[in-house]
């Protein structure tokens, strides 16, 4: 007990913060704050794992975050039939040729010798393919958006709940990382953080321009739900029951009759958000537990200790039998998988999926700022920088505001730095972001929560 | 007329693909440098290369108003270009600021470079904040002068071809300044005694102690190159398409692909790496429908686009090219370091 005391202040401090938001501006607002300090936390232990069990760099979290997003789409919308009947057919042969194509390039490296010939064939074989898929898919995909373009033009889903995504968004993650590992684990420390990047980058690029598949730029709204709709709830008898039993001492001040109903009313309709806001965070509490029981018991198993090894001395580890390529490509793709769920859960939340908000500074660079404040290699530590940056990040502008209405209140409210400087508060988050990444590795280099290892 | 037509089109692909590829692989040729230099001697990949070039940028913008106001101009030349050595002493002195109070630090622990790598990245959001905060976040020009050299339109008359050639101004100042500042550079690494001591201290850091090399003065004077280098390469960027932060910020992707393509650690494979990336990135987007409408007879025109790769995936064309050199030659085209 003794020995996690700092784990359990730092947390409920956390909380009071959380609660404080909630008392002083809005049960609503500390909810949000709350369900994307949970998705953040997943995405924390994605990268955890990666950095902290094992040293790699993994600066693709954007990507594999829009993947997961993709899923969420590809599961719950409906399939567009008029779409699947006017190009699904060279969609699917599309396809069925990139799979060929990969599998004749495999057999050409696996059964014949490295020489210049081999490399002329595989090229020749990639650039043809490329032409072929091109020439057979365009048509196909100018028949699926040219369907109804302005409400769908895409091919739609399977029309499945959308929890299910949660688990193809990790599967698709995953799958790209291990494409990814394939190619770049090889490299060095820093040059796959750059592949990692621009990775990243095209994956973005392709949800963008490919219409047929997600309707790229023009988003993809009104998404499935796991949790009721406000609007049904506050219809519900059960549910005016729960919320006139909750507020019913408020509500007995109240004499006059009609005005009593109208109370009520208004305190059903934010009770309504809060409990779908409630509803969220139990889902992405349930799955942030499930994560941390198993990342936590797979720190202290053998496999654990292996990792450990291997980030400490490669060599050493190597030396010891241990295969470093095939536990690195593993590693990457477990936390990558990871990402993805959050990936799939953060466009649950949000209804849409929106691929031109998926920017590098939000989805990389902030998780990585998450990890290294919060405590790399102690997934405790990954979960609460989560909480912490997420808080700040949105917390900043209030503060910022305050300070700044501080500094210049000899100002008259017309000078023009003191509206200059009021209209950029919101980019003092950047200022707050990187100077607490600074502070925190200067002074306190193993983050908030550092790694503890027991030996049981 | 068929002999015509062959010159249309080659004109055409001068106007669209090879002067604006030269100008643009220019300007990643100088960031490409810039990344190369730090990764060379400080030994860390800089996150905040994009950055730093915004944040010289920002003050080549400032100076240039104010010049504006005060009503001193260059004639047909952009004021930029008076404001630029203005802006390096103020971007020289914020990375000497910078080395002083966050590198500095790890260098003297001998930190592994992904924890460097991690420190650019907390720079690289202060720098930003500073950026946004000074100037804001939207896109500003801040070109003046005479804009085009020769006009698309002037040019046709004056040739009677069909195709026009535009040469912009900030293209031609783009290419002699990079010219200029890059075969400075190379003489001052290969002819003068601190640039020697340079190359030694990137080549070997124990050996050019044990020579009695300072390596105080190699980092700053490092980092004075770098600060004339990123001002003069965003500043030029700017001149030629427009400033933005965010784009800035992007811009570090085919900056480090040109840096690593070139072997990275090496200067001058840098600055040709900045041109391998620019002229593939611009040959793969272009739509060729026109070219090919000139050189081929006319049944045989094409119906499309004749584009290989829309240009929403320039990234992957830099991505590409940096996957097939790190597979084939991990060193980079010239070599470089060994990785």
């Amino acid at each position: 007990m003794r020995k996690n005391l700092n784990v359990i202040a730092a947390y409920s401090i956390m909380m009071g913060l959380i609660i404080l938001v909630g008392i002083f501006q809005s049960w609503n607002i500390a909810l949000s704050i709350f369900n994307l300090c949970l998705i953040s936390a997943v995405m924390t232990m994605g990268a955890n794992i990666q950095w902290g069990y094992a040293g790699l760099i993994n600066f693709g979290i954007m990507g594999f975050t829009a993947l997961g997003g993709l899923a969420a789409v590809l599961i719950s919308v409906d399939p567009v039939q008029e779409a699947w009947s006017a190009g699904g057919s060279n969609i699917l042969f599309s396809l069925f040729l990139i799979i060929a194509m990969v599998l004749a390039v495999r057999y050409i490296l696996k059964n014949y010798k490295k020489s210049k010939n081999r490399t002329y064939i595989v090229a020749a074989i990639i650039i043809l393919g490329i032409v072929i898929i091109r020439f057979i898919s365009e048509p196909g995909i100018e028949a699926i958006e040219n369907v109804e373009p302005a409400k769908t033009g895409f091919l739609g889903g399977l029309g499945l709940p959308i929890i299910f995504s949660w688990v193809v968004g990790a599967f698709f993650a995953g799958g790209l990382a291990f494409v990814i590992g394939k190619v770049a684990l090889g490299l060095r420390a820093d040059y796959l953080a750059i592949a990692t990047l621009l990775i990243s980058e095209i994956v973005i690029a392709i949800i963008k321009h490919e219409d047929w598949l997600t309707r790229g730029v023009k988003n993809v709204i009104g998404l499935k739900r796991p949790a009721p709709y406000e609007v049904n709830l506050q219809q519900t008898d059960w549910f005016i029951n729960l919320v006139e039993k909750f507020n019913s001492s408020k509500l007995n001040l109240i004499s006059d009759l009609t005005e009593r109903q109208t109370a009520l009313n208004q305190l059903v309709i934010e009770g309504s958000s809060v409990f779908v806001k409630l509803c969220y965070s139990g889902l992405f509490l349930v799955v942030v537990i499930i994560l941390l029981i198993l990342t936590q018991k797979a720190l202290y198993s053998p496999w654990g200790r292996m990792m450990r090894a291997i980030r400490d001395n490669e060599e050493a580890a190597n030396a010891m039998g241990k295969n470093v390529v095939k536990q690195h490509l593993l590693i990457f793709i477990l936390g990558s998988a990871i990402v993805g769920i959050a990936g799939a859960m953060l466009v649950t939340q949000d209804g849409l999926f929106t691929p031109g908000s998926y920017r590098p500074l939000r989805y990389t660079f902030l998780i990585w700022v998450m990890v290294i404040v919060g405590g790399s290699g102690n997934n405790f530590g990954a979960i609460l920088g989560g909480f912490v940056v997420w808080f700040l990040w949105i917390e900043a502008a209030p503060i910022g505001l305050y300070l700044v209405n501080l500094t210049t209140a000899g100002l008259d409210d017309t000078h023009f730095l003191k509206v200059h400087l009021i209209e950029s508060v919101p980019y003092f988050r950047f200022l707050m972001m990187g100077v607490g990444l600074l502070v925190i590795m200067r002074y306190r280099p193993k983050g908030i929560l550092p790694e503890k290892i027991e030996i049981k | 007329m068929v002999n015509m037509d062959f010159v249309n089109a080659i004109i055409l692909l001068l106007n669209y693909i090879f002067v604006p590829a030269l100008a643009y692989g220019s300007q990643l040729a100088l960031g490409a440098i810039f990344v190369t230099l730090i990764y060379g001697i400080l030994r860390f990949a800089n996150f905040a290369t994009g950055d730093m070039m915004s944040f010289g940028t920002m003050f080549v913008i400032l100076f240039t108003w104010y010049f504006q106001t005060v009503g001193i101009s260059l004639g047909v030349f952009p004021t930029a270009l008076l404001a630029i050595p203005f802006a390096i002493i103020f971007m020289v002195g914020y990375m000497l600021i910078i080395d002083k109070f966050v590198f500095k630090y790890y260098r003297t622990k001998k930190s592994p470079p992904v924890q460097l790598a991690m420190v650019s990245i907390g720079v690289m959001f202060v720098t930003q904040a500073v950026v946004r905060i000074i100037i804001g976040p939207s896109d500003r020009r801040f070109f003046d002068g005479e804009k085009f050299l020769i006009k698309a339109g002037e040019f046709k008359e004056m040739t009677g071809l069909n195709e026009g050639l535009a040469i912009k101004s900030t293209q031609v100042i783009t290419i002699i300044v990079t010219l200029i500042l890059v075969s400075t550079l190379f003489w001052f690494l290969n002819k003068t005694k601190t640039g020697k001591s340079m190359r030694a201290y990137s080549d070997n850091e124990d050996l050019a102690l044990l020579s009695g090399i300072d390596p105080k003065k190699i980092v700053m004077t490092t980092w004075i190159i770098a600060g004339i280098l990123a001002t003069i390469g965003g500043a030029l960027y700017g001149l030629d398409k427009s400033f933005k932060p965010f784009t800035y910020f992007n811009n570090m992707l085919p900056i480090f692909a040109a840096a690593i393509v070139g072997g990275i650690g090496n200067p001058f494979g840098a600055f040709l790496g900045g041109y391998v990336i620019a002229f593939s990135e611009i040959l793969l987007t272009y739509a060729y429908r026109k070219f090919f409408m000139y050189v081929l007879p006319e049944s045989m025109e094409p119906d499309g686009l004749i584009q290989l790769l829309s240009t929403d995936y320039k990234f992957a064309v830099s991505f590409s090219i940096l996957v097939i050199v790190l597979l084939y030659r991990p060193s980079g085209i010239f070599k470089g370091k060994v990785l």
